[in-house]
């Protein structure tokens, strides 16, 4: 009895012993001067101690920090069962050529065990002009697939029932006109709206922060958002509206918790926008869906991700009352660095995918992209992409790390980096609240400044090699080059044939009358989406329809800074 | 006298908005003591051409991971002996396949930095190579 009192140690015993352990065991062996220049800092900057103890974790509360999964506020995971009710979705980021070319990679990724599509677009689709326009020269098929009009949309989808794939489109401020195609298809494969499932970026905020992909200045972009949230609540039931996306602002040079704060601000402006229109907060929230990074620094990440659970949680039932839990949730898919990958030995980069990966399941990712090892040189060839599939399927199958829930739960280092995440990011919430919001912050360009920022810092800290980044500024050596995918110039000739043959063979009167309802609805303020569905039906091209709204909203110039 | 100081074009060329390479180096560059012009994103050939020529430059950085590197690069050399304007030394970076670098380097490319390059190496092979060009 005696004995086992002893063992039940008070918090004072530890803070002693813990004390006697940092002064007289740890210092000392870490005395050599090598050890005292290492750097134990996060990818991010941020200090790492050298251990973390229940001392770390002062006032922890099981069930109101953590809970269990599928419960407030969700920190382990938004379902009961994560992966073992259901894995998380492989979903590789694919689109290169023409729509042909694309059909048939989509076919060949399903049928090696993908679950979900996700489309890239090339370039001028991501910038609604069209192939035929003079900035579309070079950029034809090259970093992904050509979509002019709905006949491209077509074939890319041919022979893929959509009601029984889900399928994520990386889109931007052309976000409503490529979902307008792709409700087309589903339509002409005889699938109602009502039954298509998948997901479209249309996440204005990060373009004006990161990726720099706009057209339109941020408030009818804006606008036009929200149109996509109000028709998708009612028409498109299964279908993600939205995906407030990380990744970009990561991929810019932000730190991790900058990602997490500007991410989860975006989401709030979103929801603050649609509920000033007049929508229900449970009605639009659960198709809500978030995007992030998962980059080499692991423990940040899996904090990363287990904070943005709790904060969203936390968002949705104090700040805006969702009674819905679904609401609550913060459904999320990642994709690994393209950043951090290097053209120096490039087959290192399947490790650090996997790495990246892991963690990103480690965190409760509800789907994954990971990147393949050549990705610095071109798009990905079928082998590369074909490991990355299979890094996925390795982790999935043979490490056992899908078998137990959040499994990293109650570690106490990371439960005390997900609390520091979560304050920290919380505080930067706070400041762009008190700028007004992230569309005012945009226009201060404050979260562009504090990105440029910290890319140049962490560009610094490589060459001063505080960061050690393998075979770039240390354990260099020589690598034949590698062999990559290729676009030749003869998928530009065959694009601009079949836009040629799309103008010719369509109803020109019709198309025109469209495109003008359209300019006229844009001018009337009115939902947007019929007035899309109505000009991609009748083969308007994305370019056009882009420019008729070009003419109410004008097109947004970026302030030159650096 | 004091030396002028070299004067960098750090321009985007191709519809990609990937500019954390660009920004980076010319605040790099700049904190080195170049003088720095950035074009923004997204600008056409003839609109670098007339930027680096009104703005007087010794180098033209090229910026571009979007593919089209292998169309709009001989256009923007091109464009420079039309101007005669081929004295401005051409350098280049981003997403470009090890094996376009030797073609790109025969039109009149005089140097291909990729991802990973230190921008103290930029920064030493333009001070190099102009002060070799003004000899």
């Amino acid at each position: 009895m005696k004995s086992l009192k002893k063992e039940n140690f008070s918090q004072k015993d530890m803070k002693k012993s813990l004390i006697f352990w940092k002064k007289e065991k740890y210092d000392k062996a870490t005395h050599s001067d090598v050890n005292k220049k290492r750097d134990f800092t996060s990818i991010s900057g941020k200090k790492i101690k050298e251990l973390y103890t229940p001392l770390d974790l002062d006032g922890f509360d099981y069930l109101r920090d953590l809970g269990f999964p599928g419960e407030y506020p969700y920190t382990r995971g938004v379902h009961p069962s994560m992966y073992r009710g259901r894995l998380w979705t492989m979903r590789q980021f694919s689109g290169f050529g023409t729509a042909e070319d694309t059909n048939k990679r989509y076919k060949y990724l399903l049928s090696h065990g993908q679950t979900g599509l996700s489309v890239a677009f090339h370039l001028p689709t991501l910038m609604g002009i069209d192939s035929d326009h003079h900035l579309s020269q070079g950029e034809i098929g090259k970093c992904g697939v050509a979509v002019d009009s709905l006949a491209d949309m077509e074939i890319l989808f041919d022979g893929i029932p959509l009601d029984r794939v889900s399928t994520s489109m990386t889109i931007n401020p052309p976000a409503a006109v490529l979902w307008a195609m792709y409700i087309a298809v589903g339509e002409k494969q005889g699938v109602s709206p009502k039954h298509i499932s998948g997901t479209i970026q249309n996440d204005i905020l990060k373009e004006y922060i990161a990726q720099k992909t706009f057209i339109f200045p941020p408030r009818p972009s804006m606008k036009l958002i929200i149109d996509t949230f109000e028709f998708g609540s009612k028409e498109v039931p299964r279908w993600n509206i939205i995906s407030i996306s990380g990744y970009h602002i990561r991929e810019a040079g932000s730190t991790a918790l900058q990602e997490l704060a500007f991410t989860l601000r975006d989401g709030i402006e979103y929801v603050e926008w649609a509920l000033e229109r007049g929508l229900e907060i449970d009605e639009f929230s659960p198709r809500l869906s978030f995007f992030f990074n998962a980059h080499n620094d692991f423990f940040e990440e899996i904090a990363k991700f287990r904070a943005a659970r709790k904060i969203w949680a936390e968002v949705m039932r104090e700040r805006f009352r969702a009674k819905n839990p679904r609401s609550w949730w913060l459904r999320f898919h990642t994709q690994t660095s393209g950043v951090s990958l290097t053209a120096q030995q490039p087959y290192n980069n399947t490790i650090r995918v996997a790495i990246q990966a892991l963690a990103a399941v480690l965190g409760g990712t509800q789907s994954l992209h990971t990147n393949s090892l050549d990705e610095t040189y071109a798009l990905p060839s079928e082998e590369a992409v074909t490991i990355a599939l299979r890094t996925q399927q390795i982790m999935a199958h043979e490490s056992g790390v899908a078998n137990c829930i959040d499994p990293l739960g109650g570690a106490y280092f990371v439960e005390k980096l997900t609390k520091e995440m979560e304050e920290e990011a919380k505080e930067y919430i706070r400041k762009i609240d008190d700028m007004g919001g992230m569309v005012k912050a945009v226009e201060f360009g404050f979260p562009q400044k504090e990105i440029a920022d910290s890319a140049y810092k962490y560009q610094k800290a490589v060459e001063k090699k505080e960061k050690i980044i393998v075979g770039v500024n240390a354990f260099q050596m020589e690598h034949e080059p590698i062999s990559t995918l290729q676009i030749d110039e003869s998928v530009a000739k065959q694009q601009l044939a079949r836009l040629k043959e799309v103008k010719k063979t369509r109803n020109n009167t019709y198309v025109k009358q469209n495109l003008l309802d359209l300019q006229k609805a844009a001018e009337n303020d009115e939902n947007l989406m019929p007035f899309i569905l109505n000009c991609v039906k009748s083969y308007a091209t994305l370019g056009e329809i882009i420019d008729s709204l070009k003419k109410i909203y004008g097109e947004y110039q970026e302030p030159i800074t650096y | 006298m004091t030396k002028k100081k070299i004067r960098i074009l750090i321009a985007k060329p191709g519809l990609d908005g990937h500019d954390r390479g660009a920004k980076v180096i010319c605040r790099a560059l700049r904190d080195e003591g170049y003088e720095v012009i950035y074009t923004g994103l997204r600008r056409t050939p003839e609109e670098i051409i007339i930027a680096a020529i009104q703005e007087d430059v010794d180098v033209i950085g090229l910026s571009i991971l979007s593919g089209a590197h292998n169309v709009l690069f001989p256009k923007i050399i091109d464009l420079l002996k039309e101007k005669e304007a081929d004295d401005i030394l051409v350098i280049a970076g981003g997403v470009i396949p090890e094996k376009d670098i030797p073609k790109l380097k025969k039109i009149g490319i005089s140097e291909i930095f990729l991802p990973g390059s230190s921008t103290q190496d930029i920064g030493r092979w333009i001070k190099d190579n102009v002060k070799l060009k003004s000899l």
